[in-house]
């Protein structure tokens, strides 16, 4: 803008511009083309979307050859956010000693963040691929150790997405 | 005269029937289209292809609790959207939607009222119409509301005298105000083979009167009385429920109007050219014309949601400088015109 207030354009209008009926109708051209493409809508839930190995959907525990990974060491815990994750440990006779008695996530607190699933020492908590979560109660929005424990073979995309990229 | 009165019962009857199911038209193909030119799909679960979807929202609307705030004026926060909704849906009772038929030996026209002022009508209602509007605003007890009532009601008055001005035009060629006898005498042929309908005669009253017509129904790219970045939601910020509802018919429904009246002046209504020598009957040839004219109505319609989603909207005093400096004296300029050459044929 100069001094006196007046807008300086690096190039004047044409005339036909200026009419701004025939700009218009470049316009309307422009916007009846777009009608023909393809839309990008899922017909969802007859669509699903499939996310990449890399989306962060819910955390789950992993469960290998029938036990889960975790030694309930509580970082998961101690670096979550939004405080979202309890757990309770426990003594056990196999080789890694402790076990967690009680393992639960409030979902309506977890922000899908995944801090939880950097820092596991052990690769036994990652985020799964499932986005559709749907509770009808607060206490029902607390997942404990049943719905959280998924084999290794249901997760095999994140824990190869994990090895490459970490 | 029994007959007279069924016929005009009848009429009337249809013509809400009309009104109504068209409103609900216009928001259906206003949905999709601007569905897909934003490259996603619209409403298509309710009814086939989501026709019945405009019909759900109100009746979603119906079940809203009504709020009205504290310090607000209630009679007038009650009234404003009962003048919008009255307004918009009595200006179709002049439109013409086919040629005079012949019904159990009377002549009936397709029009409710053939009044002889008829397009002053159509002018009239359309300044009532800003009552609704500058009422809501005001009485609403809102700033905002305030402001976008304010605004809309200048916007409209300003436009309102381009349109009439570019009217004065195809009544000086048509000599009559009745709406019936504009669309006959379009139903004319020059130099035997182009149809006289006006836009091809008053190119500029056509603009002009296109251009006010945006403007009067308060459509991009005029749309600055309910701009939701600028003003939240304009004059209808406080209405909740049915009142919301009724603003968004009166709206659809002026839309639909406006359609309608600019097919009646510009278009030729009804006309269907070369169709009359093809030796149909009464009936079918009548047919034929509601058709024809509801096929120009769909495609003023067409144009009317396209350009909204093409233009970026108006500033306030572009808005006000378009309608006083460029629209009137284009008007003018055609009114002298016309007379000019009326005067030399």
């Amino acid at each position: 803008m100069s001094s006196n207030g007046k807008m300086i354009r690096k190039k004047d209008l044409t005339i036909w511009q200026k009419v701004y009926i025939p700009e218009i109708l470049k316009g309307v051209r422009l916007t009846i083309a777009q009608i023909f493409k393809p839309k990008f809508t899922y017909s969802y839930p007859e669509e699903r979307f499939e996310p990449q190995p890399s989306f962060r959907g819910r955390p789950v525990l992993v469960e290998e050859n029938g036990i889960e990974r975790c030694v309930a060491c509580g970082l998961c815990s101690r670096v979550c956010p939004s405080l979202a994750i309890e757990v309770q440990a426990s003594e056990t006779g196999l080789e890694k000693e402790r076990y967690p008695v009680k393992f639960e996530i409030n979902m309506v607190r977890c922000i899908f963040c995944g801090f939880c699933e950097e820092v596991c020492p052990e690769e036994a908590i990652v985020m799964s691929k499932e986005y559709e979560l749907v509770f009808t109660s607060q206490e029902e929005a607390v997942f404990g150790k049943d719905r959280l424990l998924k084999s290794t073979e249901e997760l095999k995309d994140r824990l190869e997405f994990l090895r490459q990229h970490r | 005269m029994e007959t007279l009165f069924l016929v005009a019962v009848i009429k009337f009857v249809l013509y809400v029937a009309v009104v109504l199911v068209a409103v609900i038209l216009v928001g259906w193909i206003e949905r999709r289209l601007s569905a897909f030119i934003q490259n996603r799909l619209g409403p298509n679960r309710v009814g086939p292809y989501g026709s019945l979807q405009i019909l759900i929202d109100v009746v979603k609307l119906l079940l809203k609790e009504d709020i009205v705030p504290k310090n607000a004026y209630k009679p007038v926060h009650d009234l404003a959207p009962i003048i919008s909704i009255a307004v918009a849906l009595s200006t179709f009772a002049v439109v013409p939607i086919g040629n005079t038929i012949e019904l159990f030996g009377h002549e009936v026209k397709l029009m409710i009222a053939s009044v002889d002022v008829g397009i002053l009508y159509m002018l009239s209602m359309t300044s009532l119409g800003v009552y609704g509007v500058t009422l809501a605003g005001w009485s609403s007890n809102n700033k905002y509301s305030l402001l976008g009532g304010l605004r809309s009601s200048a916007q409209m008055i300003s436009y309102e005298l381009s349109m009439g001005l570019s009217v004065i035009g195809v009544l000086m060629i048509s000599g009559t105000l009745r709406l019936d006898q504009i669309v006959v005498h379009q139903a004319r042929y020059l130099g035997g083979w182009l149809p006289a309908w006006n836009i091809f005669l008053q190119p500029v009253a056509f603009i002009t009167f296109l251009v006010a017509a945006f403007a009067e129904t308060n459509r991009l790219p005029f749309d600055l009385p309910e701009a939701e970045p600028e003003l939240v939601a304009g004059y209808h910020t406080e209405y909740t429920g049915l009142k919301f509802g009724l603003f968004m018919l009166a709206e659809y429904s002026n839309v639909f109007t406006a359609c309608a009246v600019i097919t009646t002046l510009f278009l030729g209504g009804w006309h269907l050219p070369y169709v009359e020598n093809l030796g149909l009957t009464a009936l079918a040839l009548s047919i034929l014309q509601v058709l024809t004219f509801c096929v120009k109505v769909t495609l003023v319609l067409l144009f009317f949601i396209v350009v909204r989603w093409t233009i970026p909207r108006f500033r306030y005093d572009q808005l006000m400088n378009l309608g006083w400096k460029v629209m009137l004296p284009l008007a003018l300029a055609n009114v002298l015109v016309t007379g000019f050459v009326l005067l030399l044929i």
